[in-house]
């Protein structure tokens, strides 16, 4: 890997920010050059927001990133915007709780995770973020999976309840990403 | 110590902090307020004031009081708030006081919008409010240089006794890169501000001010400021090269936020085996004139490309420099539109088509 950009997606309060946050924090400590930026500017209550993570081994240069290899989406309007935006080859992660539809482009490849289910049925659906943060390191490996969760440890350690939720959600999205990772590669 | 990755707004108050301000005035205004959310938080920490004022106006006259006292101060603001500092600006430069202004710039005219622009150039290096001054202008790319040239305006303010300005875009205080902080700010002895008015115990009242109303005096003081102007063009210049070399056939000329996006242009030629170089101005007042003149008359370059977030504003400093030795082409977006490193390589390609590659020399 060179470079590996991912935009995540949603609507306000699903932790968007926070999960690209996360990312780059993982980023950060194994030791990558990293760059997060948020989507800012007018917008209503309910509306998208949506920030992207750069990774890379090289200098970052441009941080504004219109075509990212990987594309989080948590809601429809997010899938409607970004699905078509990923990198040809690129990867789209489908929160399929809250996204029915599935992408007709042939020239990527989708995971559908139902994070939100998840989430819900662990006992804490605001931790859809960490679901879905799971299953794209799953999926992609870009940064180490123990840093991650060193990292969520570390942030969101401190509501020991809360902590241990999102450390099994953790643990499902990843396993969910890997797994449909390894059979796109076997298929 | 170790990087940490923060907002750029908050990493530029940190490093005020760390170069020893003490005294921050503000006004909020998208997109540079979590420069005063952070210092509100952190400022009693080092036992400083931190001053929400009730404008723009009333920070700029705190400034230029406190900077009296010969405090390190600043305040952070954006595009339409700098407009409304810049009397008090003019004000501290007549009458040789330090301070730091972080202009977190915004699209303009008028009330314009909140996103990322380079609108407010001719404002920050000509002058900005009335009378015969400059302040000096300094523009970062990244983050880590967003912290080293806060740090180095304070010092940079009180050498010189004058206003110094960092210049950055929405993207610069709204993103989070990682940032490394030196253990312990270590800069360059100034003189003792004895200009300070410090209470006149013991000594003659000073007078701090930019009143003068006998012509002569007044001229003197602005011989003054000029001989410090010269002296940061001799002293103060700073810039980078970017895969400059005999094999370029454009040079870009482009500052902050926007010089970054070229690199990116610039490397995706690069692998299709088209040389491109980038000169990046990091101090905009005093501008590097001469050593783009040097970049641009190499032979190998055919043409000058200058890239901004604006119609085109220190595409005026370029032309100084290059002066009709090459040929100039210039693109910018504006309104809060980051143009992107496509659009740039298109602007590159245009120009590399409407001039055929050079013959090679027959021999005789």
């Amino acid at each position: 890997m060179n470079q590996f950009e991912v935009t995540m997606a949603g609507f306000g309060g699903q932790g968007i920010m926070l999960a690209g946050q996360l990312l780059s924090y993982t980023g950060l400590k194994d030791g990558k050059n990293v760059v997060w930026i948020p989507s800012y500017g007018p917008e209503m209550r309910g509306g998208t927001a949506y920030c992207t993570v750069v990774i890379s081994d090289i200098r970052i240069g441009s941080p504004i990133i219109n075509t990212p290899t990987c594309a989080c989406v948590f809601n429809r309007p997010s899938f409607d915007k970004f699905a078509p935006r990923v990198k040809p080859g690129g990867l789209l992660i489908v929160n399929s709780s809250l996204i029915n539809v599935s992408t007709d482009r042939k020239d990527l490849t989708e995971i559908q995770v139902p994070a939100t289910q998840i989430a819900i049925d662990a006992g804490n659906g605001r931790a859809t973020n960490i679901v879905v943060l799971g299953a794209f390191v799953g999926a992609t490996g870009v940064v180490k999976y123990d840093t991650l969760i060193s990292v969520v440890e570390e942030k969101l350690g401190k509501k020991k309840e809360l902590f241990e939720i999102n450390r099994r959600v953790l643990d499902m999205g990843y396993k969910i990403g890997r797994e449909r990772a390894a059979q796109r590669s076997h298929a | 110590m170790a990087k940490i990755l923060m907002k750029g707004n908050e990493a530029i108050a940190e490093a005020a902090l760390r170069a020893g301000a003490t005294n921050y005035f503000c006004y909020p205004i998208t997109p540079q307020t979590e420069v005063a959310e952070y210092l509100a938080k952190r400022m009693p920490d080092y036992g400083g004031v931190f001053l929400q004022a009730e404008s723009e106006v009333a920070v700029g006259n705190m400034l230029f009081g406190a900077a009296s006292t010969g405090k390190r101060v600043f305040t952070s603001s954006s595009s339409p708030g700098i407009s409304l500092m810049q009397e008090a600006l003019s004000y501290m430069a007549g009458a040789h006081l330090p301070c730091v202004i972080i202009n977190i710039m915004r699209g303009g005219p008028g009330l314009g919008g909140i996103l990322p622009a380079q609108s407010d150039y001719f404002q920050a290096t000509k002058g900005g409010g009335h009378g015969d001054y400059r302040i000096l202008v300094l523009a970062p790319s990244n983050l880590q240089e967003a912290v080293d040239l806060t740090m180095l305006a304070f010092h940079l303010a009180d050498k010189y006794r004058n206003p110094a300005m960092i210049i950055g875009d929405g993207m610069i205080g709204q993103m989070m890169e990682p940032v490394e902080f030196p253990e312990k700010y270590v800069e360059e002895e100034l003189p003792v501000k004895t200009w300070a008015a410090t209470g006149a115990s013991g000594r003659k009242p000073l007078i701090i001010k930019s009143l003068f109303l006998d012509p002569n005096a007044l001229e003197h003081n602005n011989i003054l400021l000029k001989e410090k102007y010269d002296q940061m063009a001799k002293e103060e210049v700073r810039f980078e090269l970017y895969k400059t070399g005999p094999k370029n056939r454009i040079l870009l000329v482009s500052y902050g936020t926007m010089a970054r996006i070229c690199q990116t242009a610039i490397d995706a030629l690069e692998a299709e085996g088209i040389s491109v170089g980038l000169f990046r101005p990091i101090s905009v007042y005093p501008f590097p004139h001469s050593q783009l003149r040097e970049e641009i008359s190499r032979p190998n370059v055919e043409s000058v490309l200058t890239i901004e977030m604006s119609m085109g504003q220190m595409l005026e400093d370029v032309e100084r420099a290059v002066a009709e030795r090459k040929p100039l082409a210039f693109f910018g977006r504006t309104g809060g539109i980051v143009p992107s490193p496509e659009e740039v390589i298109e602007q590159i390609r245009k120009l590399l088509d409407a001039q055929p590659a050079p013959r090679k020399a027959k021999k005789a």
